[in-house]
């Protein structure tokens, strides 16, 4: 499995030096300037406000091809191809490009970043317009729906009225829950993946623990850390817990089993970290601080924690024509398929065009990062026939008449 | 069973035949989308299919159908009642525990149910239990003991008085023994049969 894992690994970075995509450029779109903030689902305003974005493809003279892919939690505008000063692929690069699921031949992908994050949209370690100096904690309380809200404002910018697609796992697949929620009319198909209606207790359990353990570094200071340098410590620790959510028992074993940094029998008889998994967490940690700001992340688990779009809330009264295609992952334990599978009853409950499947998977909730065959397979046939109009509603109106 | 050289299976043909154009059906074990798919193309259907294969569903998707993956029986709760024009149930309704449950849960979700289904008391079977004292093998029903799905076994006329006792009423029956239509003594010569159903006291009788 490992030797499948590395094989995978090299084949991914073979493909980025084949350029599939090639050298990308991350975008700024700046709106809701001057008198004209973005009111909040809190009450409160935000503006001016940034999102940074990617394209990839072209877009079609009827503006018929455009696809919206949102990221996850730590997630960003870069998903696919590489940037010109980095060497790592975007994270979905498996998935975007020429001849690929998304494939950019044939249609125009956007990848748009939140509001609230740290990856060139407006979030708690931007500039505030009124101090001068950075949000910190005075940054507004966010939304998913205040994130898709934004990306509205996008999607008009680049002049598309209707989407061919949005999708996203996890994080991403509740901002594509909110896009269907908020903007029914202008979502022409939606691929929820390993997501959830609204977190569990356990979920947001996790956040809080992940939460805590940034505000109780000392570094910390109230979210005004920006002179002083971020709580790294704390930070690190709430990304361990994270990794540990987005595996699987099983990952866990293949990738690390009980393996020993220093070989075996040698215990270090301290509190370093002897074990591979101690490691591989400690590197992880590490690596986020980085990259990513404390308080974005404290934003972020937040809005994740507030979501819920569960009863009428996804879909109303009224009768809309998105197809879904909905997907979770056999040993993800983190958005389990019980979440899933309810997403498919409200949908069979207001009888929407609706496909759901399992798949089958032992990475855990790091599946629709990695587990690309069967999803790949299952989201290039649903986007092409959906852009092929050879589906439900198309000629063939059926009982309720609504189609287009 | 495999494709007639005409791309269509016998029993498909038939189902496809009892549908009215641009309707709402719902395929419970739509398989690979085959029968579905021909609706959608050909009649102006809205369709849904439910399925529990993997490989089946890839194969759906692949001809642009929407199906959810469930096991049969579980795969109807939460559809308000009436939601479709027809709910198919073709060679499934011998694999369920449950199945006068989920023939009404059907006739609730559905105006109209399609149910087919293999006929354990065709000639070869009852020849094969009473001369050879064997467990019947058939075309239709091609298992042995050990290894069959199904765990129902009824006749043409077994399913006749399930209608009865049950208030289901049969607007249409066609029976089949391979490409053969059969009028004559179905429950002797027919390896399959299929009904349309309806909620109702009346049953129509022509076979």
């Amino acid at each position: 499995m490992k030797a499948a894992a590395k094989k995978k690994a090299a084949e991914t970075q073979l493909e980025v030096c084949k350029g599939s995509l090639g050298v990308v450029e991350t975008r700024e779109f700046t709106f809701a300037e001057g008198p004209d903030p973005l009111k909040l689902e809190s009450g409160e305003t935000l503006g001016p406000i940034t999102l940074a974005y990617e394209t990839y493809g072209q877009l079609n003279a009827e503006k018929s091809n455009a696809i919206l892919v949102l990221h996850a939690l730590s997630g960003d505008a870069h998903a696919a191809g590489i940037l010109k000063e980095e060497s790592t692929p975007g994270w979905w690069n498996a998935m975007i490009g020429p001849g690929k699921p998304f494939d950019t031949d044939k249609y125009f992908v956007i990848c748009s970043n939140v509001i609230g994050g740290c990856k060139g949209s407006t979030g708690p370690s931007s500039l505030n317009p009124q101090t001068g100096k950075p949000y910190g904690t005075d940054f507004p309380f966010i939304t998913i729906a205040d994130m898709v809200a934004a990306q509205r404002h996008l999607i008009d910018f680049l002049g598309i009225e209707r989407l061919l697609c949005v999708a996203g796992g996890s994080m991403g697949g509740m901002q594509v829950l909110q896009w269907v929620a908020s903007y029914p009319e202008r979502v022409r198909s939606a691929i929820p993946i390993a997501t959830a209606l609204k977190h569990s207790p356990q979920q947001i359990a996790f956040n809080e623990v992940i939460r805590q353990s940034i505000m109780g570094d000392p570094a910390w200071r109230g979210g005004h850390y920006y002179e002083s340098g971020q709580p790294e410590r704390g930070l690190a620790v709430a990304r361990m817990i994270g990794h540990i959510t987005f595996m699987s028992d099983q990952s866990m074993e293949e990738k690390f089993s009980r393996k020993l940094k220093k070989g075996k029998g040698h215990f270090s008889f301290n509190f370093d970290p002897d074990f591979e998994v101690e490691g591989y967490l400690h590197y992880r940690g590490a690596s986020f601080v980085k990259r990513f700001d404390a308080n974005s992340y404290l934003y972020i688990t937040k809005a994740l924690d507030y979501f819920d779009l569960s009863g009428e809330k996804l879909i109303g009264g009224h009768a809309i024509d998105t197809r879904f295609l909905v997907l979770s992952f056999q040993s993800d334990w983190l958005y389990p398929s019980y979440q899933s599978q309810e997403i498919v009853r409200l949908l069979k409950r207001k009888q929407i065009d609706a496909t759901y499947c399992e798949l089958k998977s032992t990475y855990g909730h790091d599946a629709f990062l990695v587990e690309t065959e069967g999803q790949g397979t299952l989201v290039s046939h649903f986007l092409e026939r959906t852009y092929t109009g050879a589906v439900n509603g198309n000629g063939n109106g059926g009982g309720n008449g609504k189609h287009r | 069973m495999a494709s007639t050289a005409e791309g269509i299976r016998p029993d498909h043909r038939i189902i496809f035949d009892m549908i009215e154009p641009s309707s709402r059906v719902l395929d419970l074990g739509c398989g690979s989308g085959d029968l579905t798919h021909l609706l959608m193309r050909d009649k102006n259907v809205w369709v849904q299919g439910i399925e529990l294969d993997e490989q089946a569903i890839y194969e759906c998707v692949r001809k642009g159908l929407p199906v959810c993956q469930s096991d049969i029986e579980s795969g109807l709760a939460e559809y308000p009642d009436g939601s479709f024009d027809y709910v198919i149930l073709n060679q499934s309704l011998q694999e369920v525990r449950k199945a006068l449950f989920l023939v009404r849960e059907a006739l609730r979700v559905g105006r109209r149910v399609i149910i087919g289904f293999p006929n354990f008391a065709h000639i070869s079977a009852r020849a094969s239990l009473f001369f050879l004292g064997k467990a019947p093998m058939t075309p239709s029903l091609p298992y042995r003991w050990y290894d069959t799905p199904n765990v129902r076994f009824l006749s043409i006329s077994d399913f006749r008085r399930f209608c009865r006792d049950n208030g289901f009423r049969v607007e249409k029956a066609s029976f089949l023994s391979g490409h053969k239509r059969i009028t004559l003594w179905p429950n002797l010569r027919a390896l399959g049969a299929i009904f349309l159903l309806s909620k109702g006291k009346a049953t129509t009788d022509n076979g």
